[in-house]
């Protein structure tokens, strides 16, 4: 059954024409209250994830829960179909399990608030936030165990409960949540801003409904929603084809050893619809890299690639939903059964970004941009320092923006909206470790007339023993180039013992033990890059290398010579991009790099690690389906 | 006689206002500025205004000077090429920056990725390092040192700076390659991290200490410049500039601290506006300064205006204290357009600046701007005072008639949309100062200065609730003025990072005892007497583990006998103020800051003739403005003819030589002892 919601006028809502100057003042209000939401959060959570690297999503929604202001899209229709209670003015809604929700949150680490936005008894619209907390219990710290092969041993699970009931703080939910918590003073704080976030835009919104009345208000929301639904509508008949495209991509393992998994995404227009269809993904894993994807967000996920592929200017939010048909094959990667592990999703999150852009650039390729969005590293360390206390940290790392039609991918930034890197300063002070070196890696972006950005290199020295543990990916099936760029180079993480041993760790592990003195090379991955490399400047190559963004050796790829003074020899040059053009076949859209056959039988020569094994399928009709 | 001489260069005009100290009698001046050497433009002002006062160079004892040149040095790129000395392992720190991507999801595709302010090229790593308790955990290897360095001198840079892993904890490797350079670069500037910025977080110390690098060849060439062409006019008092944080500096330490000037520009509107309201006796202000592209927002709280611990130029944020001034691209300037897919009407950021200007000015522009929204609305009258200017009435209609077509409403009602979306953008900047900030803008006045700020007061003011709406005198020399009425001011910070319980009253105190005494003998260099200089502190609370602290002023007599316990008591209060809760984590006491000030300067403003509250000796000629749907008749005044406890009722057009005033219907405008307008709804009659 789903939600009922208590309210106690009933007068419904006119329809009122607004004027498009209010409409545009209502607008930027709610973004400035959206904004507000940031600022507050970050101002007083406690956990870095949150604090320093702004892993948090917020939005506002209309009284039927469509997204007008936000990131991620809409997920609260989601949470009112599987909510089986009544919701009043004053309550906020507490949820982590995906399951409850359709996936409007992907891992039990996400807490989500929602809070209904009443006034004069009548609901006006819904806020909602969610936040990546440092740790939810379960059987590692940080809560992302790499073999975990149910969701009962990813820590605690909260279906959707009051977290205030009429305004009133159930005390003993927060008690019990954070105490499943190995860093219960950071999952409180951070749930109380979140909650003070949702409520500063439910402050922000009643002001705006007292300054326009609650009509306008209510029909100005409709009639944003209804501006971007005419802009997609034009949008999609223009820059979608009838003939069905495909892209597929792949997860490079499970952290069990088994893998490529595959993502293949079809897309379609009918009529004025788009359809996206997933079929041929390969089933889910038995481990805890799947992606319980909400059709909502991904929804939005296509909107907001469209709109930045094609036009920036669209404001987006929900309005075109009706406009995309989203079709998820149930027990796949993508819509796995309950209750198999989700926390390590990062990965295909990222990954179904690549996927995405690929098929809208296929069309018109100029408009493609590179791999590289790829996933989120991740390295947890924790255990006890010298005084017996104990220490957690969860940092997300970046690696290569991909290279884009408008240009070369920044080196080592960041592809998740407001996400930051934590300052090394504030690594070394508050946890046992020494950061030795942190630049990005010369050559790994993929050459191109715009190459991929570079990889970032981070050593650490650790000065307390402790555990580690690493998700990363993208370190056997490389990111990608396009229109004749080549990809990025992969990841590769290396523990170098105090004892002098060297072990070549892989992309998804936990539980490794280090002790002090030890250093961890974390490596990502570059971006691919765009266009024909050797279209690229020569004078941009030089100055690259001048630089050390680009090796002499690998000014090579872009066809150009470097000579012993650091110059570009412009005859070797000229020499050489003719016999790179004379050797080699037609460019194509997509370079993938070798194929899964070479990349398996050179991955130990090449990474020091064994290649993953194929994935065995439980579930048949899929996996015949993927074939 | 004691005079102090304020000269503001802004883009367009140089202001200068002269004031005699005794009497509070001032002379002011306008002059074109003169881009390419601003002093010719000074000096050109300084001789005018003397002339007109009747006073020789050389009886101004205080110049004081507020300039974008450093602003402009980083917008354009024209700052210094700047060598960067990093530890080894860390030198793409401005390479890689925050890794931060501004905007939403897939904003990466667009975003056009920025140069570093020092090159990569530019960059070198040295072996050494000191640890997070600022412990040498490697020793510097001078060899390498030297290599890196000569390889600097190499590349011709014209400025260095040394940025080391945790120099803010010790700087002895930062002092001893500043050493090796001077060897090896004779001549070059120097600036060192953990002296020009003692906080942790490396990128941001880098960047600050590379644009300090940066803008000082260019402000020390500036400064010297300046200070010789005054001292050739026999003037041999004091020059001073204004810093981000309207405090006032020498223009030595300005030499040296150039990144203190970067919001010199802005502030000088700040505290001009400060002076206004303490002799119109308001303490609670929010400033909107209107130019042609942008407008500048800032609060005053009790006489106090906000400062923040950061100065934001262009994609740069850089850490050196600054009035919080908020931009927003929404000027007389800005260009009204719709786009093709959306037909939502959109103003800015895109501006038609001076040149070629709103359609109205005549000099070529086609473009609709707000500038001529106010022309076919009648805010603006087509003959300004005077008549020396002469707007093109017909021009405006056809460039907002361009946007009517777009959305399919009549021409005025088109004018009317572009006016309320840029009066909704700098109400969207106010609310970032106030509503944000935990402030209710009911309890502040709004004043509006800079070219078009007047014309948009009583508007803005309407929709903050913030009355009344202050139109000072002269407000296009309001930032000169505020030049000329502010305080030398300095200040000190330091890392202390200590959770309460670890804390003593007594550590705080002694700490800043030794902050005390720098700081005035920093003032006392500069020429204040000891009696003269007043000081404050602060301490930076948080809960421990958040990433900001909220600074919460002491007194060095309050934090006696417990006044540590009571000071968490009322970071309890300021928290809850702002974030809506508490928490019950202990609390931390991040950074200890002293500021020391100068004499306030006493400045009396000068009261203008009584009148008998009739405006009607003043009013020029009828008029008509568009307000409720329609054209209404108004009247416009000469603003030098109001005299005291004039009542003008709206609506009506209030000129004078160098802005324009609108009162809206209902709204009434007070003219105050002082010359001041102060605009109220009016009373139900």
């Amino acid at each position: 059954m789903p939600a009922r919601i208590l309210e106690t006028n009933s007068t419904p809502f006119g329809k009122v024409a607004v004027d498009p100057v209010t409409l545009d003042i209502i607008e930027n209000a709610l973004r400035n209250a959206r904004v507000e939401m940031d600022a507050t959060l970050f101002r007083t959570a406690l956990s870095p994830g949150i604090r320093e690297q702004g892993d948090a999503f917020p939005l506002i929604a209309d009284r039927d829960g469509r997204m007008v202001v936000g990131q991620f899209g809409s997920f609260i229709d989601g949470f009112l179909k599987g909510y089986d209670g009544e919701i009043e003015e004053g309550d906020i809604i507490l949820v982590n399990d995906p399951y409850s929700v359709e996936g409007a949150i992907s891992h039990a680490s996400d807490q989500l608030c929602i809070a209904p936005i009443f006034r004069d008894g009548r609901l006006v619209a819904w806020s909602a936030m969610f936040g990546h907390m440092t740790d939810v219990g379960g059987k590692v710290p940080g809560s992302l165990p790499t073999d975990a092969a149910s969701i009962f041993e990813e820590g605690f699970r909260l279906p959707p409960v009051k977290l205030y009931r009429k305004g009133e703080l159930q005390a003993d939910i927060v008690r019990i949540a954070a105490h499943q918590s190995r860093m219960p003073e950071w999952f409180k704080a951070d749930l109380h801003a979140i909650v003070a976030s949702c409520r500063v835009a439910g402050r922000r919104v009643v002001e705006i409904c007292e300054r326009f009345g609650d009509d306008v208000f209510a029909s100005a929301l409709d009639e944003l929603l209804a501006r971007n639904h005419r802009a997609m509508a034009h949008l999609i008949s223009t820059a979608i084809g009838e003939a069905p495209v495909s892209f597929e991509d792949y997860i490079c393992d499970d952290g069990k050893g088994a893998g490529p998994f595959k993502i293949k995404c079809t897309m379609w227009r009918e009529g004025g619809k788009v359809v996206l269809d997933f079929d041929g993904t390969d089933p889910q894993s038995d481990s805890s890299i799947n992606f319980l994807l909400n059709e909502n967000m991904f929804k939005m996920f296509f909107g907001i690639y469209m709109i930045m592929v094609f036009d920036p200017q669209i404001l987006f939010n929900d309005g075109f939903y009706d406009l995309v048909d989203v079709r998820i094959p149930e027990g796949s990667l993508l819509k796995p059964k309950f209750p198999a592990a989700l926390s390590c999703r990062t990965h295909a999150l990222g990954r179904i970004f690549d996927v995405l852009g690929a098929l809208l650039g296929q069309k018109t390729p100029e408009f493609l941009c590179a791999a590289g969005f790829s996933s989120s590293p991740h390295l947890m360390f924790s255990g006890f320092d010298g005084k017996g206390e104990w220490f957690q940290l969860f940092q997300i790392g970046f690696g290569g923006i991909p290279g884009r039609p408008f240009g070369d991918g920044a080196d080592g930034h960041s592809l998740w909206p407001g996400f930051t890197n934590v300052p090394n300063e504030f690594l070394e002070r508050y946890f046992p470790m020494v950061i030795e070196r942190y630049e990005s890696v010369a050559d790994s972006g993929g050459a191109g007339r715009f190459r991929g950005g570079n990889g970032i290199h981070m050593t650490y020295k650790f000065t307390e023993a402790g555990t580690i543990a690493i998700h990363d990916d993208r370190w056997f099936v490389p990111p990608w180039g396009v229109n004749g760029g080549a990809p990025g180079a992969r990841s590769w993480k290396r523990l170098d013992k105090a004892n002098g041993e060297s072990i070549a760790l892989p992309s998804k592990c936990d539980g490794i033990q280090v002790d002090k003195g030890d250093l961890l090379h974390f490596v990502t991955w570059g971006g691919g890059g765009w266009g024909d490399p050797l279209e690229r400047e020569v004078e941009l190559v030089e100055l690259e290398v001048s630089r050390g963004l680009v090796s002499a050796d690998g000014a090579k790829r872009f066809g150009v010579v470097i000579d012993a003074a650091g110059k570009a020899d412009a005859a070797a040059t000229e020499a050489l991009r003719a016999k790179i053009r004379a050797e080699r076949g037609p460019l194509e859209v997509f370079d993938r790099g070798p194929s899964l056959e070479t990349l398996r039988a050179n991955c130990l020569a090449e990474t020091g690690l064994p290649a993953p094994r194929p994935p065995v399928w439980r579930n048949a009709p899929l996996a015949l389906a993927a074939e | 006689m004691a005079y102090r001489l304020g000269v503001d260069v802004g883009g367009t005009f140089t202001d200068l206002l002269l004031l005699n100290e005794a009497t509070g009698d001032f002379w002011r001046h306008k002059t074109p500025s003169t881009p390419h050497d601003s002093s010719v433009g000074v000096m050109t002002g300084v001789n005018a205004v003397c002339e007109k006062a009747g006073v020789k160079p050389s009886d101004v004892d205080v110049f004081l000077h507020g300039t974008t040149v450093a602003t402009n040095a980083v917008l354009e790129g024209k700052g210094a090429r700047v060598g960067l000395v990093t530890t080894e392992g860390y030198h793409q720190v401005m390479q890689i920056a925050r890794s931060l991507v501004p905007g939403g999801l897939a904003a990466w595709i667009i975003w056009p990725k920025p140069e570093p302010l020092a090159k990569l090229e530019d960059t070198v790593e040295i072996k050494g390092r000191i640890d997070a308790v600022g412990k040498e955990i490697r020793p510097l290897d001078e060899v390498d040192v030297r290599a890196q360095l000569t390889k600097l001198k190499g590349q011709g840079v014209e400025a260095v700076t040394i940025a080391l892993m945790n120099a803010y904890l010790n700087g002895s490797h930062e002092r001893r390659v500043a050493e090796l350079a001077a060897e090896i670069l004779p001549g070059v500037l120097v600036s060192l991290s953990h002296e020009v910025l003692p906080e942790m977080q490396e990128y941001e110390r880098t960047l600050t200490t590379v644009a300090n690098a940066s803008v000082r060849p260019v402000v020390s060439k500036y400064v010297k410049n300046l200070r010789d062409k005054l001292r050739g006019l026999d003037m041999q008092g004091r020059i001073a500039l204004l810093r981000s944080d309207g405090g006032l500096m020498s223009s030595e330490k300005s030499e040296e601290h150039p990144v203190s000037l970067l919001m010199s520009g802005p502030a000088g509107g700040v505290t001009g506006a400060l002076w206004v309201a303490r002799n119109s006796g308001l303490k609670n202000i929010l400033t909107l300064d209107v130019g042609g592209t942008s407008t500048d927002v800032a609060l005053i709280e009790n006489g106090e205006p906000r400062r923040v611990r950061t100065t934001d130029v262009g994609h740069l944020t850089v850490r050196a204290s600054s009035l919080d001034v908020k931009t927003v691209g929404a000027g007389g300037g800005s260009i009204a357009k719709v786009p093709e897919l959306t037909r939502a009407l959109r103003v800015g950021p895109e501006s038609a600046g001076a040149a070629p200007g709103p359609a109205a000015y005549g000099k070529g522009g086609t473009a609709p701007t707000v500038t001529d929204a106010n022309v076919v609305l009648g805010y603006l009258p087509e003959d300004l005072l005077g008549g020396a200017f002469k707007l093109d009435r017909e021009a405006a209609r056809t460039a907002v008639q361009t946007i009517a077509d777009a959305l399919g409403i009549d021409l005025y009602e088109a004018a009317r949309g572009i006016i309320d979306i840029v009066n909704e953008n700098m109400f969207g900047a106010l609310r970032m100062i106030s509503v944000q900030q935990g402030y209710d803008p009911r309890d502040f006045a709004l004043m509006g200065f800079g070219g078009a700020g007047p014309l948009h007061v009583n508007a803005v003011a309407k929709l903050m609730g913030s009355w009344p709406a202050v139109s000072p005198v002269s407000p296009g020399v309001l930032c000169a003025l505020g030049d000329a009425t502010t305080r030398m001011r300095t200040e000190t910070a330091r890392s202390y990072s200590k959770r309460l319980s670890a804390a003593t009253e007594a550590e705080v105190l002694g700490l800043f005892g030794e902050m005390d005494a720098q700081i005035r003998d920093t003032l006392k260099a500069d020429g204040v007497t000891d009696a003269e200089i007043e000081t404050r502190f602060e301490i930076d609370v948080r809960y421990h583990g958040q990433a900001f602290e909220v600074p919460m002023h002491v007194t060095l007599d309050s934090l006696k006998d417990g006044g540590l316990q009571r000071l968490a008591a009322a970071f309890d209060d300021e928290h809850r103020r702002l974030f809506t809760f508490n928490m019950d984590a202990e609390h931390e006491l991040v950074n200890l800051r002293a500021v020391a000030m100068g004499k306030v300067q006493e400045i009396p403003s000068l009261e203008i003739e009584k009148g008998d509250g009739d405006p009607s000796r003043a009013k020029i000629r009828d008029h008509e403005v568009w307000a409720d749907g329609g054209m209404k008749p108004a009247a416009i005044y000469d603003r030098s003819k109001l005299r005291a406890g004039d009542r003008v009722p709206g609506p009506a057009i209030i000129t004078e030589m160098d802005s324009t005033t609108l009162v809206l219907p209902d709204c009434e405008a007070l003219v105050d002892a002082y010359g001041v307008i102060l605009i109220n709804p009016a009373k139900e009659s």
